[in-house]
């Protein structure tokens, strides 16, 4: 289905900076269809018009039942991610004009069940989070009146800071090889958190984790492809934690 | 068994195998191509039991990489409880057969029964 309509048309505003490109959005129905569709829109752009906005755009001007999932439009919610030209990556954060194309195609998430259109279920992400323990193990506290703090130095610090600007958003997940194929796979992104907390100082489940990760499904199913690392909007390098977790496996790292 | 360990088995054994293959193929080499092959030579090798000894701990070494190697694609390719189980037991028994099978012939050969 085709929509030859441009915002470009019905703006009465006189400002000849704007572009127009073809936006194609991949639509699809589990309930009702057998495959994806995609359904073509122009739309009018600035120089900093995000594929989010440009969808957004659809929704308010053409088809309002366009499924996407979104929320602060910062790159902090981790919520927009989709696959814009076949990179995954997220639609706030992916301006129109750095995609140095006229036509720009947005589809779900690979390895991820589509609820609707471009919006996907977050289960499995959450479930492979939540299983290898994404918080400080200790057996003392915090509550403690002797100590009310643990303390860091900035080079325990740099052993895992990059891991915690994780947002979930599921991008490493979706460009990761055998997170196609293997569905028990627990992932980049699960993986990378595991290292964060391995590597913090203030953790005492190392061992605890290792252990959870050390499946025929765990962290052994790498393959180093790397594309997590080339994927990560917020500059979370996976695989890099992948091969730092394998050095404790393997007794290079205690 | 804990697949680190495994894994480790895994990494081990195929560098071990490089070692040893660059020794097999050096062995090759102090004669010509043609004449290698040929049965008075092969079974000459297989009479000398370090060299031997060299090829069955080559068969070993390379039967457990390539055998963990197929069972991790075949994990990879499809999951499933049954399956899964099945795959790394079948992968166990097809070693077991291609070492025993390999070994036979250096064990015919040194008892005289070829």
């Amino acid at each position: 289905m085709a929509q030859a309509s441009s915002l470009a048309e019905t703006n009465t505003s006189s400002n000849s900076t704007l572009k127009s490109i073809t936006l194609r959005i991949a639509r699809f129905n589990p309930e009702q269809d057998d495959a994806k569709k995609f359904m073509e829109f122009t739309i009018s752009y600035e120089r900093w018009t995000t594929v989010l906005e440009a969808i957004l755009d659809v929704k308010q001007h053409f088809d309002h039942s366009v499924a996407v999932r979104y929320s602060c439009r910062q790159a902090t919610c981790g919520s927009c991610g989709m696959i814009i030209n076949g990179k995954p990556r997220l639609a706030c954060f992916t301006k129109i004009s750095e995609l140095n194309s006229n036509v720009v195609t947005v589809e779900p998430m690979n390895n991820f069940p589509i609820i609707r259109d471009l919006a996907v279920k977050f289960e499995r992400l959450f479930d492979t989070h939540h299983k290898v323990k994404p918080y400080l193990i200790r057996d003392d506290t915090e509550i403690e009146t002797s100590a009310k703090e643990f303390l860091q130095s900035p080079e325990e610090l740099e052993q895992y800071i990059q891991f915690s600007n994780c947002i979930k958003c599921g991008l490493c997940n979706s460009a990761c090889p055998t997170m196609a194929t293997d569905s028990s796979f627990v992932g980049p992104q699960a993986l990378a958190q595991a290292y964060r907390y391995v590597a913090d100082s203030r953790d005492k489940g190392k061992d605890q984790r290792l252990k959870i990760i050390d499946d025929s499904h765990g962290i052994w199913r790498c393959h180093f492809a790397g594309s997590c690392s080339q994927v990560c909007p917020k500059g979370v390098d996976p695989a890099m934690g992948i091969q730092l977790l394998r050095g404790y496996m393997l007794g290079f790292k205690s | 068994m804990r697949e680190s360990i495994i894994m480790k088995i895994h990494y081990g054994t195929a560098l071990a195998a490089v070692a040893l293959v660059a020794v097999h193929i050096l062995m090759r080499l102090t004669q010509g191509f043609a004449e290698s092959l040929q049965y008075e030579s092969v079974i000459a090798n297989y009479k000398f039991l370090p060299y031997a000894g060299m090829l069955e701990i080559i068969l070993i070494l390379l039967s457990i990489h390539g055998f963990n190697g197929l069972r991790v694609i075949l994990l990879e390719l499809k999951q499933g409880r049954k399956y899964e189980k099945a795959v790394s037991y079948g992968c166990v028994v097809a070693m077991i057969a291609l070492i025993a099978y390999g070994s036979r012939t250096i064990i015919m050969v040194n008892t005289g029964m070829v």
